[in-house]
């Protein structure tokens, strides 16, 4: 048996596109995609709340699925397909939802917000929300401590509601 | 966090010889309870064994005419799957009465059953706990223990198991594959966690350095009759004070039968067979619900903060079988 009483400092690269963009990075094995996005990338729009998957305010997109970044490994995501809220919009031209959260009012201090979009834009690709019920169901993991709900909630509403129609 | 080493494991075998050759390891795999424990120093594994490359993310029907839910499928591609919505609703609607939309697209189906439990004192590293450091004493017997469990206790340790899902598959009869060092075996979900007794610190049956590889549900999967009911402090994301999940086989208003487990009440999803036999051959009604329901609680033993929970308990055993019936008679 391996006896170590200290882990030594281990580093893996890993190659993850990020917003687009590929890159390969060094991360020591403990770094969090969440720390490794803020800390070492600068990608500071995803935020740090609570750290332990009960805020959502680190909500990225791996592969299209939104996730709580604080509770993943980065050496794990090798090869994966990460968007955060600086990957959302087109250009200049904000994301339709980006655009709803402005036009709604949708927050206040803003420090849920880009959890919030990336969450709703899971949302509308998991498809599986029909009714006002399962939009607070299925948006109950990211919390506004400002209490902006009811207008984030119009905002998936009528996300929704577009597309249907498109 | 403290450091560790990690490697990435290619196939099952692999992944319990590097688990089994590295002291204090762990398999990892959505993360979601495993660093959420290691950030608090709760867990402090120094090597972490990847499971997520390996081949164990479809969901397969089984010759039996049941289905195999590999371990590494998530709980969101779990509960969503064709097959589970139709023939296993029970265990979807378990399922997505837990935890969030993003949690449980990471969460594994494996992960869940081994997930830990919530007592507050668990987590509270500067109190004492049996389960996180063995003989020190329980904090939550004498605490705040309103979270805790009214049925199977000991005096080492009153915490109760925190998933939805498992409640669905003490229901269903699910069987769980297990591989190890000494090879492979299935263990009856009734069998997979146990009651705390002198060693709070073991939260199930598995051996050391075995890996869940899947999960078997048979073929009864009560797709007509069932009912999952979540009672918690508020509407969602929060776990369960106490849950039922029912299920029935009826015949016109006779029940051929019943099944009945208990979530957020014991150590364990809490079956009683001789319970629920009770109901058999006997008619839809409130009074028949509510005998069995007495019969599940039949010594149970609150706490200060818990006490209510018996009452609770009760109430929603009826409650999930008058729904599962579809009566209000
Ligand atoms: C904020 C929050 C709220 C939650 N709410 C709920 C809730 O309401 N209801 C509910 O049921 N759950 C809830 N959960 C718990 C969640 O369901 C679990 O964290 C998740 O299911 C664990 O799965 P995982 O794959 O992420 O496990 P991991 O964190 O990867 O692992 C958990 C444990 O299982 C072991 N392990 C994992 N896979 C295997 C395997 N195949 N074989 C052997 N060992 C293995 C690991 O070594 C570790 O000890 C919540 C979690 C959070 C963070
Ligand atoms: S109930 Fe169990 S987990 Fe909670 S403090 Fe007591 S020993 Fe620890
Ligand atoms: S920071 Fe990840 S959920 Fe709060
Ligand atoms: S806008 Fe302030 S937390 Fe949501």
């Amino acid at each position: 048996m391996e006896k170590n009483t200290i882990a030594p400092i281990s580093k893996e690269k890993v190659t993850l596109t990020i917003n687009g963009k590929e890159q390969q990075l060094e991360v020591e094995v403990w770094t969090s995609l969440l720390d490794l996005l803020r800390e070492q990338l600068h990608l500071t729009g995803t935020k740090k709340g609570c750290d332990h998957g009960q805020c959502g305010a680190c909500t990225i997109l791996l592969d299209g699925k939104r996730i709580n970044s604080c509770l993943s490994l980065a050496v794990m995501h090798d090869g994966a397909d990460i968007t955060t809220i600086e990957g959302i919009a087109n250009g200049e031209e904000l994301h339709p939802v980006q655009q709803a959260f402005i036009e709604h009012d949708a927050f206040q201090c803003g420090y849920c917000t880009s959890g919030q979009i990336c969450s709703t834009i899971g949302l509308l690709n998991e498809g599986k929300a029909k009714t006002l019920d399962d939009i607070r169901d299925l948006m109950s993991g990211n919390i506004c401590r400002c209490g902006a709900y009811s207008n984030i909630i119009k905002v998936v509403q009528e996300a929704l509601e577009r597309s249907r129609t498109a | 966090m403290r450091s560790f080493s990690y490697t990435r494991a290619q196939d099952v075998k692999k992944a319990v010889s590097e688990v089994s050759s590295h002291e204090d390891a762990k398999f990892i795999a959505g993360g979601t309870n495993l660093l959420d424990l290691m950030k608090y120093d709760i867990m402090k594994p120094r090597h972490l064994v990847d499971i997520t490359r390996l081949e164990m993310k479809s969901i397969e029907e089984t010759e039996g005419g049941g289905l195999r839910l590999d371990a590494l499928v998530s709980n969101a591609d779990t509960a969503y799957h064709p097959l589970v919505e139709e023939r296993y609703p029970l265990l979807s609607h378990a399922i997505l009465a837990g935890a969030t939309a993003q949690l449980r697209n990471k969460a594994t189906d494996g992960g869940n059953l081994l997930q830990r439990t919530r007592c507050y004192y668990f987590y509270d590293t500067t109190t004492l706990c049996n389960k996180r450091e063995p003989g020190t004493g329980c904090s939550a017997i004498t605490g705040y223990n309103r979270n805790h469990a009214i049925l199977g206790h000991s005096q080492h340790c009153i915490a109760t198991h925190p998933s939805d899902m498992a409640v669905a598959l003490a229901a269903l009869e699910a069987t769980i594959q297990v591989s190890g060092p000494e090879g492979e075996r299935s263990i009856p979900i009734a069998d997979f966690h146990r009651l705390p007794g002198d060693k709070p610190e073991k939260d199930t049956n598995l051996a050391e350095n075995e890996i869940v590889t899947a999960i078997e549900l048979p073929k009864k999967g009560f797709a007509r009759h069932y009912t999952y009911l979540k009672n918690r402090d508020r509407a969602s994301f929060a776990f369960a004070l106490v849950s039922v999940a029912a299920a029935l086989e009826l015949d016109g208003d006779t029940i051929q039968e019943a099944r009945i487990a208990l979530g957020g009440v014991a150590h364990k999803p809490w079956r009683k067979p001789e319970a629920e036999a009770l109901l058999q051959g006997k008619e839809v009604s409130r009074e028949h619900f509510q005998q069995v329901a007495d019969a599940y609680l039949e010594g149970a033993e609150g706490f200060q903060y818990n006490e209510f929970k018996i009452e609770l308990a009760r109430r929603s055993i009826v409650r999930a079988l008058m729904q599962a019936a579809k009566t209000d008679q």
